[in-house]
């Protein structure tokens, strides 16, 4: 959270609002809010509100995590037992990639402040294109969990036809018996894998959405050394993603 | 042995509800002095000061003692109390050594009692009085609670788990049970009744086990079954929708089921549905499902003599 | 998330509002008010849905009581009462008292006593609005595609497991959701960054503090239910075993985190509720709050407190003794910041120069009702109690007592106090004192009654009912009848007030608060002059006369 400031005052605020509106477009730049006094006071404005939203993010994590942690100690060997059927080398190789497009976000920002719009938009696309990587790897874990009957719940052990989405030319094919070999309860684990991955993939796809707003908006020069806030947050945004991943890969991946 | 309800609670039917209830008026008569006191001075305050031209309301100062003497002196009370709960609810929720175990069955709707015997009842149990006795709680289905109001006793019946619940009976005579956890259509229903007798008359129950009263009619002890068990919670006797199908008019009837075979209802049916009843199910009646009983013979054919009266 | 970093609308002098114009009337047209960023409007929008809100869950209220005059059938079959009470709860919680005064009353009144132009991030605001709404819609959905059985608390297995429209309803409280977070965030950035000069900490008023100790709970307690109302659906729609014995799953593991959330939940219902007893008691005693500090810092003590205690809604689930103890010990601390206020608002009155107008009689309701509902608290914090009360009717009137004695007084209060400064105009206050009366005495018969029939052993949730508790429900339907018409009675006079209510002055009350400085209704930039602050807004003996005239 930033530091508690008193509030900015604009040292033209007590005779400002009688004036028209020509005197103070000077002092107006057009990303500053009416409402603000300030870019300085909108920019701050701005990241605590974001800091405090990610707080909540933690928070909406926090419950899968509790939960668990609370399953992980009913169950010890279920938990061990079924990490080891997660690819480490695929988890691993996602967790670069995510820690990678953290820089290339925090790069933009660098970018944008320092007015290289050309450069910003690179890093945007750099950092979208390692989320669709991301994503792209979850394909293929899921898939492989799919066949393998590692399925949360009631599903747990069963062949589904999923062909149509996870088709044998991509590698692609039904084998059971992981599901067969593990201890009970293994469902459970797998239960908290797919809520746990699956909602912080939804918060990937979010992310994807909201960079690929910011580098429209930077194409189209609404950014710039004085005003880069919107680049700022979301990337705050990004990071949170990256953060929640760095937990979720040794809890679900590292189980020993 | 009981002592005279107070208006507010019911009757103390076990030796653990006095000091409940003691606990409770004396929460009780703190928070009436308490309120009176603020309610006091709030009227005062109303007439005393109230606008007045000229007259100026008194200017606001420090006042930290007051501050912290009316932070600390609750804070105070609420240890108490807290000590004074503490020590009642520990020495209730460890059950006596040799107490009486009995086993619980919440299910929609009905609760099912199981003695140390393995004889099996429903909707009403009888215990011996003055003698500690556990109840072994647990669910079939979704939560219940198995609420003792007489004791004061409650404890939620959570399926996959046990949960349990003692006293000491300390007064011959029927004990409410409620269902205390929402579980349906039928919650309310969900009753039973726990009869306190003396060690003679419970003896003579383990060993005899249910029977209809002396000189009672089969039918009329099938229409009391009809509560007992619960199959009221499910099956109405007037036509009237219920979950399960209506007694009205079942004896000789045609039912349909969902594998589309058909059936006159007669004693084997009403056999099979009462200890089997996933085998045929009513066409109308797929989404209820009922819960298998184990009663005796001579129970069954009470019952059928009670529907054949409908 | 860039609600607020965007370009300012391009001007031309011809279009713009004038700031300095009266809110109401600076634009016009049904746009003007659908994309607003006027939190003045946005607040009035919200206390238009919020009020239909109420309305509906006030219906299903009387229909649950109705159903309950006799024994047996009345008006329903069993599992049309368990869809009416599941339904009370539920639109009574998440879409009425949970908004209630933060989105209606905050809205509108916050960046004025802080002496602000508007919200951070009117956008946002809007959008909460929006999301509100669209959330309200799923609840109506599943309202017509044959409602939801549950009670408003889900728990499982029955949640999962029932037939009800059990999913759209979830969806649409978890949608809701997002509506009270980004409130809270816009909340807690707006009392950091928007203060104008000289509004330091400790002139920040009463209200400011409790909508900002809400939105601390908002913020942190609802992303909870978020994820444990996302967790009941997949159990449900997937099976994913969680909460699922047979699957290696917990029934009460549900419970502890449907209670992390709700518990803080009622603070972020009673805390605002708080907050405006201040700013009405203060008004009206002509007089400062007593522990200034005190009844601020007990905002945040509540805020931080309430998240301790959620095992105590678990004390017979099957919970170990060592954890009802530790929650039992923590649920009595949260008693005491209550008690610090309850203790500064009587003080306050003494020698204080106190008018007893309508919003007076609500501020003082709250206090009286509240005390009452607070000490039956303390009850059900003590276990042994609590193993005969939970689950009875005891704790139906244990809530009500707060939430509706507590909070919609101080909804209703609030609602009398600000209408001058919202719409312009006053209400007839011999009708408002007169529904006053019904509504004080219509809920006092309602819910007493429910004490004593609770603490006697009738169990809630009942669709039916033994003999002996006959008379009790007889006489809290009667009170609901009573309550039902004071609110009714309340209506209608607000009505009357919107179509030919007399013009009100800038000062109706002679309040020293900020709020009450600038034109009433305030113009569309709440202020001609950002103020600069030399007081705070209830230190009677430094403001002036002319800040105090009601003329």
């Amino acid at each position: 959270m930033s530091a508690e400031a008193s509030s900015v005052v604009d040292p033209h605020a007590a005779g400002h609002d009688d004036h028209g509106h020509d005197e103070h477009e000077h002092e107006h730049p057009k990303f500053l809010a009416h409402h603000f006094d300030t870019p300085v006071q909108q920019f701050e404005s701005a990241k605590l509100g974001m800091w405090t939203f990610l707080v909540q993010e933690l928070l909406f994590f926090s419950g899968l995590f509790v939960a668990y942690g609370v399953f992980r100690s009913w169950y010890p060997e279920a938990f061990s037992g079924a990490s080891h059927e997660l690819n480490k080398v695929m988890g691993a190789g996602n967790t670069i990639v995510l820690l990678f497009s953290s820089w290339t976000a925090a790069m933009a920002v660098r970018a944008t402040q320092l007015g290289q719009k050309k450069m910003t938009s690179m890093f945007l696309l750099v950092t979208i294109a390692c989320a669709f990587i991301f994503l792209g790897v979850k394909y293929f874990e899921y898939g492989a969990k799919f066949n393998e009957g590692l399925l949360p719940g009631k599903y747990f052990g069963h062949a589904y036809d999923v062909s149509s989405i996870f088709p044998a030319s991509l590698g692609f094919h039904t084998n059971l018996e992981p599901s067969e070999h593990l201890p009970a309860h293994a469902s459970s684990y797998f239960s908290l894998y797919f809520m746990m991955t699956g909602v912080h993939a939804l918060h990937i796809i979010v992310g994807i959405g909201v960079l690929i707003w910011i580098w429209r908006r930077n194409e189209r020069g609404e950014f710039s050394k004085e005003f880069f806030t919107p680049v700022d947050i979301a990337a705050l945004y990004w990071h949170l993603v990256d953060l929640v991943w760095i937990y979720l890969f040794p809890l679900l991946y590292l189980i020993d | 042995m009981t002592t005279d309800p107070n208006f507010q609670l019911p009757q103390q039917l076990s030796t653990g509800a006095a000091e409940v209830d003691d606990l409770y008026m004396f929460v009780y008569w703190f928070s009436v002095i308490f309120t009176a006191i603020i309610v006091g001075v709030m009227l005062y305050s109303i007439v005393k000061f109230r606008r007045r031209p000229g007259v100026k309301a008194a200017p606001v100062g420090h006042n930290l003692k007051l501050e912290v003497a009316w932070t600390v002196i609750p804070l105070f009370f609420i240890v108490v109390l807290f000590h004074l709960g503490f020590k009642v609810y520990v020495h209730n929720a460890v059950a006596q050594e040799g107490a009486l175990e009995i086993r619980v069955r919440g299910q929609k709707w009905r609760w099912e009692f199981e003695y140390p015997t393995g004889m099996r009842v429903n909707g009403e149990v009888k215990i011996p009085v003055n003698k500690p006795v556990k109840f072994v709680i647990s669910s079939e289905d979704v939560l219940h609670s198995f609420f003792v109001p007489g004791a004061r006793a409650k404890k939620d019946a959570v399926p996959g788990m046990y949960s349990n619940v003692w006293f000491t009976p300390n007064t011959k005579g029927p004990m409410q049970v409620f269902c205390a956890e929402y579980c349906g259509t039928s919650h309310s229903g969900m009753l039973a009744t726990i009869h306190v007798v003396d060690d003679a008359e419970f003896q003579k129950f383990l060993k005899e086990g249910e029977g209809p009263e002396p000189g009672e009619e089969p039918a009329a002890w099938g229409k009391r079954l009809y509560t007992k068990n619960a199959c009221n919670t499910c099956h109405s006797i007037d036509g009237s929708k219920s979950p399960g199908p209506t007694w009205k008019g079942i004896w000789g009837r045609d039912e349909t089921f969902t594998d589309g075979g058909t059936i006159k209802v007669d004693e084997n049916y009403v056999k099979e549905s009462i200890l089997k009843p996933q085998a045929k199910i009513v066409s109308t009646f797929v989404t209820t499902q009922m819960p298998p009983y184990t009663i005796s013979d001579k129970q069954i054919d009470a019952i059928i003599a009670y529907m054949k009266t409908l | 998330m860039g609600a607020v970093s965007t370009t300012a609308p391009a001007r031309s002098h011809a279009d713009t509002p004038d700031p300095n114009e009266n809110y109401l009337k600076a634009t016009r047209g049904i746009a003007s008010w659908l994309f607003t960023l006027d939190h003045k409007r946005i607040g009035i929008m919200y206390l238009v849905l919020v009020l239909i809100a109420f309305a509906l869950g006030g219906t299903f209220a009387l229909l649950v009581r109705l159903e309950l005059f006799t024994r047996g059938r009345t008006l329903m079959d069993a599992d049309m009462y368990n869809r009416m009470f599941t339904l009370h709860g539920v639109v009574m919680v998440f879409l009425f008292i949970i908004p209630s005064i933060p989105a209606a009353l905050g809205n509108f009144v916050l960046p004025i006593q802080l002496g602000a132009k508007d919200v951070a991030f009117p956008r946002l605001n809007l959008m909460s609005l929006y999301i509100y709404a669209f959330g309200a819609c799923f609840a109506v959905y599943s309202m017509v595609d044959g409602a939801v059985d549950t009670g408003w608390t889900f728990y499982t297995p029955y949640s999962t497991t029932t037939n009800s429209a059990v999913i759209p309803m979830v969806l649409g409280a978890f949608i809701m959701g997002f509506s009270s977070i980004l409130t809270g965030v816009n909340f807690l950035v707006t009392v950091h960054k928007l203060r104008a000069p000289g509004q330091t900490w400790t002139r920040l008023s009463l209200f400011t503090w409790a909508l900002y100790a809400t939105s601390i709970i908002q913020v942190l307690a609802t992303p909870v239910l978020a994820i444990t109302l996302l967790l009941l659906t997949m159990e449900r729609f997937l099976g994913l075993g969680i909460f699922d014995p047979k699957l290696g799953g917990d029934p009460v593991l549900f419970q502890h985190f449907f209670w992390f959330y709700s518990h803080p939940a009622v603070y972020i219902m009673i805390v605002p509720g708080m907050g405006v007893v201040n700013e009405i008691l203060s008004t009206f005693s002509r007089r400062a709050i007593v522990g200034y500090m005190f009844v601020a810092m007990s905002s945040l003590a509540l805020a931080l407190l309430g998240f301790l205690v959620w095992g105590h809604h678990l004390f017979v689930s099957g919970m170990s003794e060592y954890a009802t103890m530790v929650f039992s010990a923590l649920t009595f601390l949260v008693a005491i910041p209550s008690g610090v206020k309850v203790f500064n608002w009587v003080a306050t009155l003494w020698k204080g120069s106190i008018r007893l107008e309508s919003p007076m009689l609500y501020a003082l309701s709250f206090i009286f009702l509240f005390t009452i509902g607070g000490l039956t608290g303390l009850f059900l914090g003590v276990l042994a109690i609590d193993v005969h009360l939970h689950d009875t009717y005891f704790v139906v009137a244990h809530f009500h007592y707060v939430m509706v004695g507590g909070t919609v007084m101080g909804f209703v209060g609030g609602l009398h106090y600000w209408w001058p400064k919202i719409t312009g105009k006053l209400y007839d206050e011999k009708m408002a004192k007169f529904a006053w009366f019904f509504v004080f005495i219509g809920f006092n018969v309602t819910f007493v009654a429910q004490f004593i029939m609770g603490s006697r052993g009738m169990p809630r949730r009942y669709y039916d009912y033994l003999p002996e508790f006959e008379i009790f429900h007889k006489t809290s339907t009667i009170g609901s009848w009573i309550l039902g018409f004071g609110f009714l009675t309340m209506a209608v006079m607000f009505v009357m007030s919107l179509k030919s209510g007399k013009k009100s002055t800038r000062n109706p009350w002679g309040s020293a608060a900020l709020e009450w400085q600038t034109a009433t209704p305030p113009p569309l930039a709440n202020f001609v002059k950002v103020p600069t602050l030399t007081r705070g807004p209830y230190d009677y003996h430094l403001a002036t006369e002319e800040e105090l005239s009601e003329k």
